[in-house]
């Protein structure tokens, strides 16, 4: 089971931010397709008249009662592996923002707010707070929705260089200057002496080394590894300048409207994913987790006959030969989205960049929805924007909670259970699911039960050093 | 206090937990999937027993300081009872996924038995339970400060530790002897298992007299032991024979 959810990692400062927002919600919508896309194949590889893209309802009929068991059971095993292979990787990039915020106060202090949440949080009534806070979760919710619609607009009218620099410039900005302010920030914590030149040689080498694996090519471990960086930093800046309040109504709101743009037919989402399927392109192949490269094998399996399926699955699977383009895309601004854009490029009309030749003579084979034969070697895909919520939670859960660390593990337990819970619904309906809706519900439900009511009861356990 | 407290105090709780985790549940996916949701569903229980004590203390006196006291040690018997229910549940729980899974699988057979699942539902449990006792601890551990200076126990971190290690080794056991009674429709065995838990809870209500607490427990868990292994197929031959690394051209030692 193969789960894509492809995000951009919002940027902070101006339009960037929303515009990254609004990929990030395209792209949640254009995983549930992938990940529908999926099933579809996985179960082509039994039956290879039944699916077409974007319509596995429809085949379920069709399809052989046996190959569906052998495919659920397939579905199944795959699931459990890739379960795993999603939870470590969210996993970590929470170890790493729980440790930062533990440490580094720079990101618990308080310096002032974005400007998309324009209203304080210090009034003097509880009513005024929560009035700000509403508006402020409204100001921001509405500029992801605009930033969404402008980018479906972009997509429709082939505005694709302006969202390929964009993305390169957002990219920039990550690797260079947030982790600069980290570095700084940590070694004013810990009080290392350092001088400007080591540091510039640092973040030059941290940076380009992270444009390469996540633009171009790269060690898989190394491209991971900075994807997972780049997450920690946007929820870090999250963290710092979204105020209490205003951080649970976005994380709340943030989740309904995926669960909206995903599921209703009329959503911005949705819309942009259609848009790709009629023009058989792939869509932000890039701001995605990955967790196999299977390059080569895609290259080995070509199926003519998905030339003739729908054309999602034809994306799906330049997808998915072009994992490696993704993996090279796989960066929080950038995002296989130019990528996918310079294939359509080379398509239409030649290289004009330097390319890689794979890529190109992957473009001309006839595309097939095959990803990979043998399931186990397909890779999970999940977006960085579900990596940079769920660290949002449970670093403002590991700031701000009076339980502290036990309100930290329930949030994380609670996360990874909704996480498990998305990957069976998505296995059970085979139909486009969001990732954010279950996980940030039960950690914001757990988050607000273990604050208020289990740790004063664990305190009074153990000030008695009762054992429960 | 300080690292060594730190440290020392981590590895007594987790040590064990974590060379179980490590060497017989981390290779697994499925398995480390039931570890989470069993620490899950502990949770949940934990959840709604502090809702109950919650609401029970904000309907009571907060100034009469044995009402607490017994409102407290009503949650904790409270709590025992509905971690077993979730228990229960989670049995339910497990017992469709395997039907589940039996149905899906090519040779009508589940990639887990009801026993694996019994004993990685017990460490879940058990890491929870550890967990929230004592991360907090830990934590304060790292910070400054003289334990017991106001008259306290000095111990109190060191034994803290270990009542957290022997419980979790006691979650392990019960959920091995609940799951089984449960399968085999053996209702006194869950019912051992409920009056040993209440009863380990119980012996600390008499911390700080660390006596009462900890050495009942220990061979409460030295008891259950014995019993879980039993009943998993283990016998005192076996034992010999794997103590003395003997292969008897018959299968190797049962390995889980």
């Amino acid at each position: 089971m193969s789960e894509e959810s492809e995000e951009s990692v919002p940027l902070l400062p101006l339009q960037q931010e929303s515009m990254a927002s609004a990929l990030f919600n395209t792209d949640q919508n254009d995983n549930s397709e992938r990940r529908r896309h999926d099933n579809s194949e996985r179960r082509r590889n039994d039956n290879p008249e039944s699916e077409t893209n974007g319509q596995p309802q429809n085949n379920i009929q069709q399809v052989v009662e046996q190959d569906e068991e052998e495919d659920e059971e397939l579905t199944l095993k795959y699931g459990a592996k890739h379960v795993i292979m999603l939870f470590v990787p969210v996993t970590l990039c929470m170890v790493v923002v729980v440790a930062t915020i533990k440490s580094v106060s720079f990101y618990t202090r308080k310096d002032g707010q974005l400007i998309y949440t324009p209203f304080t949080e210090e009034t003097e009534t509880v009513g005024q707070r929560a009035l700000n806070s509403i508006l402020n979760a409204a100001i921001m919710i509405s500029v992801i929705i605009v930033m969404t619609i402008l980018l479906v607009v972009l997509y429709k009218y082939r505005c694709y260089k302006v969202i390929h620099g964009w993305l390169i410039i957002s990219s920039l900005l990550l690797l260079f200057f947030f982790s600069f302010i980290y570095l700084g920030e940590v070694f004013k914590t810990y009080n290392v002496a350092m001088d400007y030149i080591t540091v510039a040689l640092m973040i030059w080498n941290f940076g380009v080394v992270g444009m390469i694996c996540i633009h171009w090519k790269g060690p898989l471990r190394l491209q991971q590894a900075y994807l997972i960086m780049i997450s920690a930093l946007m929820a870090l800046v999250f963290i710092k300048y979204l105020p209490e309040w205003t951080a649970w109504l976005i994380l709340a709101v943030i989740s309904v409207y995926d669960l909206v743009a995903v599921l209703c037919p009329k959503g911005p989402l949705r819309m942009l994913v259609e848009t790709a399927q009629e023009r058989n392109e792939t869509l932000f192949p890039a701001l995605i987790y990955s967790s196999t490269m299977i390059w080569l094998v895609n290259m080995a399996e070509e199926d003519p006959e998905a030339q003739r399926k729908a054309s999602k699955n034809s994306t799906y699977d330049k997808q998915a030969p072009a994992n490696q383009t993704q993996n090279e895309d796989a960066e929080a601004d950038d995002g296989g989205f130019s990528q996918e854009w310079q294939q359509q490029r080379d398509n239409r009309i030649g290289p004009i960049e330097s390319t890689p030749e794979s890529r190109a003579a992957v473009q001309a084979l006839p595309s097939n929805s095959q990803t990979s034969e043998d399931p186990e070697e397909r890779g999970v895909k999940l977006g960085l924007g579900d990596f940079i919520f769920y660290s949002v939670l449970v670093g403002k859960a590991s700031a701000t909670a009076s339980g502290d660390w036990n309100t930290t593990l329930a949030c994380f337990v609670a996360i990874l259970i909704g996480l498990c819970l998305t990957l069976l619904l998505l296995a059970i309906f085979k139909k486009a699911l969001p990732a954010l809706p279950i996980s940030i519900t039960f950690g914001l439900v757990f988050y607000f039960a273990t604050d208020n009511l289990v740790q004063p009861f664990m305190d009074q356990l153990a000030f008695h050093q009762f054992y429960i | 206090m300080t690292l060594a407290v730190f440290f020392g105090c981590t590895f007594i709780a987790f040590g064990p937990a974590l060379g179980l985790f490590l060497f017989t549940i981390a290779h697994d996916p499925l398995r480390i999937i039931i570890l989470i949701a069993g620490a899950f569903f502990w949770l949940v229980s934990l959840l709604l027993s502090s809702l109950i004590w919650f609401i029970a203390v904000k309907a009571s006196n907060p100034q009469d300081e044995p009402l607490q006291k017994g409102l407290l040690i009503f949650g904790v018997m409270f709590s025992v009872l509905l971690q077993e229910a979730f228990r229960f549940l989670y049995y339910k729980l497990l017992r469709k996924a395997i039907e589940g899974l039996v149905a899906l699988s090519e040779d009508g057979c589940s990639p887990i038995s009801i026993q694996q699942m019994a004993y990685v539902a017990g460490v879940g449990f058990g890491l929870m339970s550890g967990a929230f006792s004592m991360i907090n601890l830990l934590a304060d551990a790292l910070g400054p400060g003289i334990v017991g200076i106001h008259g306290d126990s000095q111990l109190y971190f060191l034994t803290s530790a270990f009542m957290t290690m022997v419980l979790i080794f006691l979650h392990t056991f019960w959920g091995i002897l609940f799951f089984h009674g449960c399968e085999h429709r053996r209702w006194w065995e869950i019912m051992a298992v409920v009056v040993m838990h209440l009863a380990v809870s119980g012996s600390t209500f008499c911390n700080p007299l660390y006596v009462g607490s900890l050495v009942p427990s220990y061979l409460l868990m030295a008891a259950a032991a014995a019993w879980a292994y039993l009943l998993s197929g283990g016998s005192a031959q076996n034992l010999w024979r794997f103590l003395l690394c003997l292969r008897s051209g018959a299968s190797p030692q049962p390995r889980s």
